[in-house]
């Protein structure tokens, strides 16, 4: 299955060859034309010869992950986030490092804990991983500084519909990518597959640039917190209510005329679609649609559960509904693209 | 010559937060097309004007956005909550008036507060008279938009208004252009999503790749009590920028700037802003780089609904733009 390859495969930022090695291998018989860009983008072009509306997918395959950044005397690791982590959430859970190497992250047991200590969340300057290593020079034998280390998470399918794993909340979007440039659509498909955009949307501004296309859709996971306490006006996406269309996050303002042409589509395909209530994070799409001459952007992502952790869970349902409105989106581009009041990315225009 | 204030007032109401631009364009648009060459919209929302000329390509640039408020959520009673457009001061909304762009008023309410600390924008909402998510719906829709409610109010030389950030700049650049009698190739951008980010300014530079470029932005002031300390005030001339957040302007921009500006006794004031910056931050940084300074208009309470100006620093910020557009740096 694509997302429980996708979602156990490690590869955080600027360290994404693993992942970009199966997307080659599954997207090769549907693309033109592949190739790693400079930067480490996976690009697959598609129809490159057709005239008519140049569309850009991206979709990034970096997942967030711990930086080894020094070694204790006594062969302890110490680390840093690669992407924003809590470091509340990291206490007692294994890692891998090196694809091989196991390590626990460590900390005072609750028995030894004075109460103050019990009240208060270890910070990363606390935390350690524990590799079994006798000393520093023992830790180097098995690990580097700069190493990664990364969550261990099962992929695995519960509840009614649901999948929990590692790493689901970055590669659902790798996902959706991969699977609808199996389709055929009548004008030119270029599919980046990003790097570094958890570090600040890096891939994708090198991607955007040099393919130049005239609009872009994201394919992402955005949070969803339709479990905490209170009303739902802070749930900003439910799990099971359809992709979300975003209408502003903290990199991109969204084309109001381009949200209302996604409702319209959603609505005569009968594809259930949510709005983000709040703001999040930005993505992709915050480099993208100020590329180059500017590129109208739109970004759908998966509702998704306890992003940036060692177990984010999905919707099957959601994942579908997002594919099929992706999919419905790109058959309908042609007809909007020539001759609606929507200003696509032209650059003859000048 | 005298300025038209008409215009600017117009400017000032006109509906255009950041993504929404385009009325304040088709304005803009039909006050500057007698005077330019070619007048276009561009992909993120500018629109670009451009005025052929044998010399240097020099761009101007205003932005067009204004701060706003985005619908996040619709209540089962109606009540709509929000999120910031641009640097939005929560402590100034509760009791402003905001109005949609179909013309719809509301106000802002707020949740019992324990203590002031709690006094946060989660704890804010918008009511437009609705009784019910329904009726609400029916008027408003999530990802819509909503700016301040901020008459246009003359008061002795001084002006008041909503959005005369950056409808100032809008409104200095037009007077220039209509003016100017520069031999220059002079290409003029007024930007959208300035306020979000320098965002439109950013494509329209890369699309211009102009020689030069000057942009034309509000900027603070230190002359109210107990103000942050800045040596600009309302009243003193126009400002010619040293440094903000996003640009320190090159030294031969700001020799070039104060030394047109002392030729035609045009009163002027450095500008040293510790927070914020401007579209010639984006700009300056375009394709291989572009040398840039800023045009800055003394503002008092940005960012709020009554940001107020001095019309003696707008006409010496439009007698600057129009000299140095008629003598660009060598």
């Amino acid at each position: 299955m694509l997302l429980k390859t996708l979602s156990e495969l490690n590869g955080t930022s600027g360290a994404e060859s693993l992942v970009r090695t199966f997307l080659q291998q599954t997207i090769e018989p549907f693309v033109d034309i592949i190739n790693t860009d400079k930067i480490g983008n996976l690009i697959g072009i598609k129809n490159d010869s057709l005239s008519g509306p140049k569309v850009m997918l991206a979709a990034h395959m970096d997942e967030v992950a711990l930086m080894i950044i020094d070694i204790t005397g006594d062969g302890f690791l110490k680390f840093r986030p690669v992407g924003g982590i809590d470091a509340r959430i990291l206490v007692s859970k294994p890692v891998q490092i090196n694809n091989s190497q196991v390590g626990v992250i460590g900390a005072k047991a609750i028995h030894l804990q004075k109460q103050a200590e019990r009240q208060k969340a270890l910070s990363f300057d606390q935390l350690y991983i524990d590799i079994g290593a006798k000393s520093k020079e023992d830790a180097l034998s098995k690990v580097k500084l700069g190493d990664y280390a990364y969550f261990i998470t099962k992929f695995e399918p519960f509840g009614d519909g649901l999948y929990k794993g590692k790493a689901l909340d970055h590669r659902v979007g790798c996902a959706l990518l991969a699977e609808l440039l199996k389709n055929d659509y009548d004008f030119p498909i270029v599919a980046a597959f990003t790097v570094q955009e958890e570090v600040g949307q890096r891939g994708a501004k090198v991607a955007a640039h040099h393919l130049a296309p005239n609009f872009a859709i994201v394919l992402e996971a955005t949070v969803a917190n339709d479990i905490s306490e209170g009303s739902d006006e802070g749930w900003i996406t439910e799990l099971g209510n359809g992709p979300a269309c975003s209408l502003m996050d903290s990199s991109t303002l969204y084309n109001a005329k381009l949200i209302h042409w996604v409702r319209d589509v959603a609505r005569q395909n009968d594809i259930p679609l949510q709005f983000p209530r709040g703001i999040g994070s930005g993505n992709d799409a915050g480099s993208i649609h100020i590329s180059k001459v500017g590129i109208p952007t739109i970004s759908l992502s998966v509702p998704c559960r306890y992003i940036h952790s060692f177990a984010s869970v999905i919707s099957e349902k959601d994942y579908r509904a997002c594919y099929d409105l992706a999919n419905a989106l790109l058959k309908e581009l042609p007809n909007i693209f020539e001759g609606s009041s929507i200003n696509f990315a032209k650059e003859d225009q000048f | 010559m005298d300025m038209d204030l008409r215009i600017l007032e117009q400017l000032t109401q006109i509906f255009g937060p950041s993504g929404s631009e385009e009325q304040v364009a088709d304005f803009i648009s039909a006050q500057i097309r007698p005077y330019c060459d070619e007048v276009i919209n561009d992909t993120l929302g500018n629109l670009i004007a451009v005025r052929h000329g044998t010399g240097k390509k020099i761009m101007v640039a205003a932005h067009m956005d204004e701060i706003g408020l985005m619908i996040t959520h619709i209540d089962k009673e109606g009540f709509l909550r929000f999120t910031p457009l641009g640097g939005v001061r929560t402590s100034n909304l509760v009791g402003q008036r905001v109005k949609f762009n179909r013309g719809r008023m509301g106000t802002i309410g707020v949740e019992k507060i324990a203590k002031p600390s709690d006094f946060k924008l989660d704890k804010l909402f918008i009511d437009i008279g609705a009784v019910s998510q329904n009726e609400a719906e029916q008027i408003v829709h999530l990802g819509e938009t909503a700016v301040f409610v901020g008459d246009f109010v003359e008061v002795g030389s001084r002006i008041m208004a909503k959005a005369l950030d950056d409808r100032i700049g809008c409104f200095v650049v037009i007077e220039a252009l209509k003016r100017s009698k520069s031999t220059n190739e002079l290409v003029f951008a007024f930007t959208a999503q300035e306020e979000l980010g320098t965002r439109g300014a950013k494509t329209a530079a890369y699309v211009l790749e102009p020689d030069l470029a000057i942009a034309v932005d509000v900027t603070a002031t230190g002359d109210t009590p107990k103000a942050h300390p800045m040596s600009v005030k309302l009243g003193s001339g126009v400002g010619i920028k040293v440094l903000d957040r996003s640009l320190i302007t090159p030294p031969q921009i700001k020799r070039w700037m104060a030394a047109v500006a002392a030729e035609g006794n045009i009163p002027f004031q450095w500008e040293v802003l510790e927070y914020g910056g401007t579209d010639s931050g984006a700009i300056h940084l375009s394709r291989g780089g572009v040398p840039s300074g800023v045009i800055s208009i003394p503002t008092r309470y940005v960012h709020s609904p009554a940001e107020m100006v001095d019309s003696r620093d707008v006409q010496a910020a439009v007698d600057l733009l129009v000299s140095l557009l008629e003598h660009p740096l060598e």
